[in-house]
């Protein structure tokens, strides 16, 4: 504790010089947050790998039956549990990455100088604003297989319907559009801000320099952006690593499709938990999902670090 | 922390727009509302119309009783009193403990100052989803399942919202107010009340607008500690979806009813909401 308060002391500003009694006032600021962050926050996290440790029934949650690592070992020999992996990477993808380039080129147009833009920006935020279950109650019933609205769109431009439950890639497609759909307009937003920040003169000079708008978009706009594009990047695979909602209720099923086609591994540690009650695996489950998260973070900074310096 | 002044955000663009972008803008608020219109669609009609061959396209005579269909058969109505509690209590006290943790962060030097701050931002990033087991099973001693306070009590403070307020107030809130509420002998609590918050106050909003509407989005964690039979709108959504109303002009109905509000709340606000969220980029 001394070595760590050393610095800090040394760098005390003027303004909070606390009089004696005001000393603990941060703490009390502090304190309404970090109690409740601890007890619902923080101590659940890490309880969930002591947790993954034990047989815990959903019925008797209060037993807990030491296991060692055989929740794991489990989980490593279930084919589901691989498939769900598997399916986690691909919708991940099929979602991630045309929601982010959607999302660049709608927030380059919206930096244009538009009549209506306020007008724009609201419409693209709307699906943001709409719930998970709503959203995908809704793409469920355009997806339809016999009456859905987007079959009968195919069947009059003369093209055969597609199954979009029972297909493993039309499914998966149909789960990762309800993602997009809600997503690319709150990173075009992002995008958005990001390109604001970005001096002005920049463009105006490669303007006079005879630089084309896709060229000033290539080497002024994106390498602009570089550090929104990392920040997006990184939610969003965080965000594909948890799906959970979508393919729940794309079907109704925690199953993720007849045969499992479209289930991710949120999906499936729901219904090893609450479809089959076992709390224990449930949390080992969680615990790999945890551990994906940190090395998808990890990944992320050393490309962005490796990165800048190949540019510098 | 790049200070953007608000007035960058308003400076032009020297690219003005063409037909082309405004065309295909245009057709990207299309694809967006499109869903919008079609749940209108839908729950305004009945399900043999739905489930015609050729679709109807247009909003037809059936959407007040498809309406009260849908509050009866699955508790709409209770859902939305229930989420309407939930994501008022909840977006009070996350602004509240946000404001004064954020304050502290901005402007208070004290001990450990660095290390909590790093937890704060170190686990903004974990999704929640991932303690839902523990949290669970506390629920459960406790005997809070399936009622609301379950939901509540998790929610009330929130990572992000600390660093939001600590990220506003660290430029909104001059050194020199604080010192001078200290010269004249203010204690903290008076100085965070007369001082702090009326600066904080757009901050407050922004936030409190961004924490109702994920409150009353929120999914996991409520059908995990809710049921059926004292739902929050996704709860009972999340019934509907799986088949407890087999009528589909029913579901649509329900969800129309579900997402009204949000959307009434997105029409009144919805450019501080955009508002609230690019500068959210631009600081974080």
């Amino acid at each position: 504790m001394a070595t760590l308060s050393a610095p800090l002391r040394s760098s005390q500003p003027a303004v909070a010089r606390p009089r004696r009694g005001a000393r603990l006032a941060p703490y009390g600021f502090l304190a309404p947050f970090f109690v409740l962050f601890a007890a619902f926050g923080l101590f659940p996290l890490l309880y969930t790998a002591y947790v993954s440790l034990h047989r815990v029934e959903l019925q008797t949650s209060e037993r807990m039956d030491w296991l060692g690592f055989q929740n794991y070992t489990r989980l490593f020999e279930d084919p589901f549990f691989w498939n769900a992996l598997g399916n986690t990477f691909t919708i991940g993808l099929l979602s991630t990455v045309p929601q982010l380039l959607l999302a660049l080129g709608l927030a380059h147009l919206l930096n244009y100088r538009l009549r209506g833009r306020t007008f724009f920006r609201v419409a693209m935020l709307m699906p943001y604003a709409t719930s998970v279950a709503a959203a995908t109650l809704v793409f469920a019933q355009l997806f339809g297989r016999d009456y859905g609205l987007i079959n009968w769109a195919l069947s009059t431009v003369g093209l055969s319907p597609v199954d979009w439950q029972a297909n493993t890639w039309a499914s998966q497609f149909g789960v990762s559009l309800i993602v997009t759909w809600r997503w690319t307009g709150y990173n075009a937003l992002i995008y958005l801000a990001g390109m604001q920040s970005i001096p002005q003169e920049l463009y105006e000079s490669a303007a006079v320099d005879g630089a084309s708008r896709w060229q000033q978009f290539r080497h002024i706009t994106v390498p602009g952006l570089r550090p929104t594009i990392v920040f997006t990047v990184v939610v969003s695979t965080i965000g594909a690593t948890q799906l959970f909602g979508e393919p729940l209720l794309y079907e109704g099923n925690s199953g993720g499709g007849i045969s499992h086609q479209y289930q991710t591994l949120g999906l499936y540690m729901y219904e090893q938990g609450w479809t089959f009650f076992h709390l224990g695996r449930a949390a080992a489950v969680a615990w790999v999902m945890f551990l994906l998260i940190v090395v998808l973070a990890l990944v992320n900074a050393a490309i962005a670090a490796r990165r800048n310096r190949t540019d510098r | 922390m790049t200070p953007v002044k608000r007035s960058s955000v308003k400076r032009r663009s020297p690219l003005q727009g063409g037909p082309l972008a405004y065309g295909v803008l245009i057709a990207a608020t299309l694809v967006f509302v499109f869903p919008f219109y079609w749940t209108l669609v839908a729950a305004s009609r009945s399900n043999s119309e739905l489930s015609a061959a050729t679709p109807a396209l247009t909003p037809g005579p059936n959407l007040f009783h498809n309406i009260g269909e849908a509050l009866q058969q699955a508790a709409i109505g209770t859902a939305l009193v229930n989420s309407l509690v939930v994501a008022a209590a909840v977006t009070a006290g996350v602004v509240l403990s946000s404001t004064l943790a954020g304050f502290a962060f901005a402007k208070l030097r004290f001990r450990g100052r660095g290390l909590l701050l790093a937890i704060t931002v170190g686990t903004m990033m974990i999704p929640p989803q991932l303690g839902v087991i523990p949290l669970f099973m506390v629920i459960v001693k406790l005997d809070l399942q399936n009622k609301l306070p379950s939901v509540i009590l998790p929610a009330l403070v929130s990572a992000f919202g600390v660093f939001f307020m600590r990220q506003f107030l660290v430029q909104a809130l001059p050194d020199e107010l604080i010192e001078a509420g200290r010269m004249d002998g203010a204690s903290s609590l008076r100085i965070f009340w007369s001082i702090v918050l009326p600066v904080a106050r757009p901050g407050m909003a922004v936030l409190g607008m961004l924490t109702f509407m994920a409150t009353w989005n929120d999914f996991f964690w409520p059908i995990v500690a809710l049921s059926s039979q004292n739902p929050t709108v996704q709860v009972a959504l999340k019934s509907l979806g799986q088949g407890y109303v087999p009528d589909q002009s029913i579901v649509m109905a329900g969800t129309l009813v579900g997402t009204l509000p949000v959307l009434v709340v997105f029409a009144l606000l919805g450019r501080q909401i955009v508002g609230g969220i690019m500068q959210g980029a631009v600081k974080g």
